[in-house]
């Protein structure tokens, strides 16, 4: 599904992704834990695209595609989807009609049919309820006036109707309470655990592994991945901190 | 004797003087007059999208309780100014929506005077100009509130966008109340498009120049969203949003 090999990415001239390398296989969830600074968040940019994150060596290939030479649109309708750690605010455009336009865009750009305004609000109404997110909030203007873990189930919200086969999500468990937390938890597994899919997490914390169980468990440090193991690794994580695990 | 402005005059200071003087005197210093019985509404929208260098000066006076309710799309390849005058009764109440939108190397204004020369009167001015190219968008708003005009409430909000290095864009709210029991809000910010905004939009498939569109068309929607004539409504983004098209 998805294969990162050698992988160099600087912004504004500071090399933070040093050689990383990571495969990803259809049916797995991979995690990736790392101290802060380690390039957690650059990475899923330079995976999504995001201008400014520039890759000075290595490759990237999804599906048996160039992921990098794909613009950010066409990386979200080939089946690509980022789940940001600090969801964008668009004053003036309204969920719904945001969602509607990316979902519309990504099936044209596949040669699909549009959904009607009636096909796609059943939709967002079924995702939101999964969700558990007001369906009244997707009628205001994309997170504007969201709290922090709204923000979050947004994504997700947005993830289901979108429907990716890749799925890189970045500290989406971060601004969560506890409940929302298994909100969360659940609607990414209802989601994306699919025989077809994947998921890379990025995260901090054990907790979120607790209701969407990696296959397996990377860490990332410096730039590159310097350890890789099954969901205990995340266990040993927590308790013994990464120093330690790093250093055995 | 000649009694066209020139630059020293303040109303005319970013007015573009050489396609000034291809317009008739008596239409740069002539006035279109209106007067609203009380009680009554005067609706008026103006489309200037003409080739060629264009003033139009309209003065209203307001009976007591009554409306002027005017929306403007600026449009125009050429210079064009769009002056309006209201002076209000008590109760008396003056909108204005502007929109300023376009490139090439050309000037498009809009200028406001709002007498508010009786107690009680309210008004308020909204008006956003996009513009990239060497295109300059000006407004130029003055609110009078004369002694005895108290309790006047009055707003005037400015908004700028620029689409490119080169385009301008100028803001000259003046405000004189001699009145003490009286509201004026004013605000002018000028700024680019979000570029986060865009990528966020990117990421979920979102192509740039729709992106682009559909964050424009937020940016505008405050200038008409008091208007309530919804058909007419869209006419206007219509004519404003059909501007962008052509841009680069």
């Amino acid at each position: 599904m998805l294969k990162i090999e050698n992988l160099h990415a600087e912004i504004g001239g500071k090399e933070i992704l040093k050689g990383l390398s990571l495969e990803l296989g259809a049916g797995e969830v991979h995690a990736i834990m790392g101290p802060n600074g380690a390039g957690k968040s650059t990475l899923s940019y330079v995976l999504g695209g995001r201008p400014g994150y520039e890759v000075t060596a290595g490759s990237v290939t999804f599906k048996g595609e160039d992921l990098l030479a794909m613009d950010p649109h066409e990386r979200a309708a080939a089946g690509f989807f980022l789940g940001f750690q600090y969801p964008v605010e668009i004053p003036g455009v309204s969920n719904v009609q945001f969602l509607r336009e990316a979902l519309n865009s990504q099936r044209r750009e596949r040669g699909e049919q549009p959904l009607t305004g009636g096909e796609f609000l059943k939709l967002a109404k079924e995702k939101a309820a999964l969700l558990k997110l007001d369906m009244e909030m997707l009628k205001r203007p994309v997170n504007v006036g969201f709290s922090g873990g709204e923000k979050k189930r947004n994504e997700m919200v947005q993830m289901g109707i979108l429907d990716p086969m890749l799925a890189v999500l970045d500290e989406t468990d971060s601004g969560l309470d506890i409940d929302a937390l298994k909100v969360v938890g659940e609607g990414i597994n209802a989601i994306m655990r699919k025989p077809e899919k994947a998921v890379l997490l990025i995260t901090h914390y054990q907790r979120l592994l607790d209701y969407v169980k990696p296959d397996h468990v990377h860490i990332l440090a410096a730039g590159r991945i310097v350890k890789s193991g099954g969901p205990e690794l995340a266990l040993q994580l927590e308790e013994e901190g990464y120093d330690e695990v790093m250093a055995a | 004797m000649s009694y066209m402005p020139t630059i020293h005059d303040e109303e005319w200071r970013y007015a573009d003087f050489d396609a000034l003087e291809t317009v008739p005197e008596a239409q740069v210093t002539g006035w279109s007059e209106i007067a609203v019985a009380p009680g009554e509404v005067l609706a008026r929208s103006f489309v200037l999208d003409g080739a060629t260098p264009d003033v139009q000066r309209l003065r209203v006076t307001l009976g007591e309780g009554a409306r002027a309710e005017i929306f403007a799309v600026n449009v125009a390849s050429a210079y064009a100014r769009l002056e309006i005058e209201v002076t209000l009764a008590p109760k008396a109440h003056f909108e204005f929506g502007g929109v300023l939108i376009g490139g090439g190397d050309v000037t498009r204004e809009f200028v406001t005077r709002t007498l508010h020369a009786e107690p009680e009167a309210t008004s308020n001015q909204t008006v956003r100009a996009v513009h990239w190219g060497t295109a300059s968008g000006n407004y130029l708003g003055r609110i009078d509130v004369a002694r005895h005009a108290q309790k006047t409430d009055a707003a005037q909000d400015f908004k700028g966008l620029l689409l490119e290095k080169g385009a301008s864009a100028n803001a000259k709210p003046e405000l004189e109340i001699f009145a003490d029991d009286v509201k004026c809000a004013h605000g002018a910010t000028v700024g680019q498009l979000d570029e986060m905004a865009r990528y966020y939009m990117a990421s979920r498939g979102i192509a740039p120049d729709v992106a682009k569109h559909l964050l424009i068309r937020a940016f505008l929607a405050d200038a008409l969203a008091a208007l309530e004539d919804e058909a007419e409504q869209e006419r206007l983004f219509d004519h404003a949003l059909a501007a962008l098209e052509q841009a680069a």
